[in-house]
């Protein structure tokens, strides 16, 4: 590789990181104020105009406080559990192209850190290992409810990472391959080919277990303040509990961002062509995308002041009784129709 | 960092893992100590050019099996290894046994014609997901298809052992 793609590389991965955090910081300020709009309170708004360095006064609280550590806990993996539930989160959004390519001085940068050819999987291998995360912070708190949130939300994420796996194989079916751009690629054009109107029934399994596989309320068990006091980060404080409270930020976006490109056509602007326009296109399906993206991180904010918690039991028969099975159908009728499509 | 380097750490990061699972006296350490081991596996498969392969293993091993054993782990609550005590000389002899006879599979092939061994079957890493999925299809059918039977099997027993009343 050249010295001048490396650079590129690098910049790239800078630009995605930044990006990242900062929607991370952006997020925590909306969250409470929508939470605050929602409720008819004011929300926080004395730090800066609007409120809007509230989340800096956070994290420089975050990071005065005391770091402590209880005593019976398994230390090392105590330490380990918030870094290995941040890093994998982080890691996700490298294979999502966020914009069509841009030309600078005749050389062509495709707006992703790294175009994998498996690119989907990737994706879904990486949210796999957070739970590890979770788990081990329940486990080695020692403490009886640390323990149930992570026993709790192990379960609630091996369960509901099949059905996810399972409505993603029928948007792989019909792109035919596994990489992200393919599958952006598939949706080009009138909006109506949006992976939205082809696979409704997919895109709603999609979502629901996306909100499980976030710990977002609906289905936040692991984590229900009323049950278990704070769930698998109950014993932690300072930026420990800081890391896991921007994993979760870190994966609602990694969640929205792959809903907008396995559903709503990633970057594409609608009825606009962005290759004939060189840049102005490129910004356009940026634009695009943060918009679209925007739309899905808001969403999970009004979902989270709208629905009350499942019940531990109803989440279960819901996940393995209703989800599964209908994706498994959904996967059986797209197969049977492009079956026939190719011998017709 | 050039890749032969790159296959030594992974190679040695593997075997040792795998060599303190075995050693290691608590069960939680023991599994995440097997999952640094799917892991250094996944970055053999990697340097391989076996895409697919690399995030099947993070994918379904260390994802979603080594999950389960955790779970299953925390609720049994195995902190000490006294659960296993009298399984222990059997254990021991049939595992020495095993390695033994694994070492002399291993030298006898080595003895005759270590050529096999850097030889991997052709058209593994094109494609992956394609050459796999018309392997699998074709070539490989009918394990395949024992293979699923054995799956459905198992899940059967699963039902009839935690289910009492059908």
């Amino acid at each position: 590789m050249d010295f001048l793609g490396f650079i590129i590389i690098l910049v790239k991965v800078l630009v995605v990181f930044a990006a990242t955090m900062l929607t991370v910081l952006i997020l925590i300020y909306a969250e409470r104020r929508v939470s605050a709009f929602m409720q008819g309170r004011l929300g926080p708004n004395r730090v800066g105009p609007k409120g809007i360095l509230q989340p800096i006064a956070d994290g420089i609280k975050f990071l005065m406080k005391e770091e402590f550590i209880p005593a019976g806990v398994d230390k090392p993996i105590f330490i380990l559990a918030p870094a290995i539930l941040l890093i994998p989160a982080l890691m996700t959004f490298a294979v999502i192209p966020f914009g069509s390519s841009i030309t600078i001085l005749g050389r062509e940068i495709a707006l992703q850190v790294a175009d994998v050819n498996v690119g989907i999987l990737y994706i879904l291998a990486l949210t796999s290992i957070g739970v590890y995360g979770i788990v081990l912070a329940g486990w080695s708190s020692n403490s009886k409810y640390s323990l149930l949130g992570g026993l709790r939300s192990s379960a609630q994420l091996i369960s509901y990472e099949l059905a996810m796996g399972l409505a993603v194989v029928s948007i792989i079916l019909l792109s035919g391959s596994l990489k992200l751009n393919d599958i952006i690629a598939d949706q080009q054009g009138y909006f109506l080919s949006w992976n939205v109107f082809k696979q409704p029934l997919a895109f709603v399994i999609f979502l629901v277990a996306v909100y499980a596989e976030t710990n977002r309320l609906p289905f936040d068990l692991s984590e229900a303040e009323q049950e278990l006091v704070g769930g698998y980060h109950t014993e932690y404080s300072s930026m420990k509990f800081a890391m896991f409270f921007m994993a979760e930020y870190a994966n609602m976006i990694t969640a929205a961002a792959l809903t907008v490109t396995l559903f709503f056509g990633g970057w594409d602007f609608p009825l606009i062509n962005e290759t004939m326009l060189g840049n102005w296109g490129t910004a356009l399906s940026v634009l695009a995308f943060i918009l679209k993206m925007g739309f899905f991180l808001f969403l999970f904010i009004w979902v989270r002041w709208t629905f009350p918690r499942f019940r531990y039991d109803q989440l279960m028969k819901l996940g393995w009784k209703v989800m599964l099975p209908t994706a498994l159908f959904n996967i059986f009728v797209t197969a049977g129709y492009l079956t026939i499509k190719s011998v017709v | 960092m050039s890749l032969p380097l790159l296959f030594y750490i992974a190679a040695l990061i593997a075997v040792g893992s795998a060599v303190l699972v075995v050693l290691n006296k608590n069960v939680v350490y023991s599994a995440l100590l097997l999952v640094l081991c799917f892991f250094s596996l996944a970055i053999i498969y990697l340097l391989l050019e076996a895409y697919f392969l690399a995030v099947l293993e993070v994918f379904i091993y260390a994802g979603a099996i080594m999950v389960l054993f955790l779970f299953v782990i925390m609720l049994l609550n195995l902190g000490r290894e006294k659960a296993l005590e009298h399984f222990k000389y059997l254990q021991r002899g049939l595992s020495i046994f095993l390695v033994v006879l694994f070492f002399l599979g291993v030298f006898l092939l080595l003895l005759n014609d270590s050529s096999a061994l850097h030889q991997p079957e052709g058209g593994f890493s094109a494609g992956g997901v394609y050459s796999l999925g018309e392997a699998l299809f074709t070539k490989y059918l009918l394990p395949f298809e024992v293979a699923s039977l054995l799956l459905l099997v198992a899940l059967i027993g699963t039902v009839y052992l935690a289910k009492r009343k059908i």
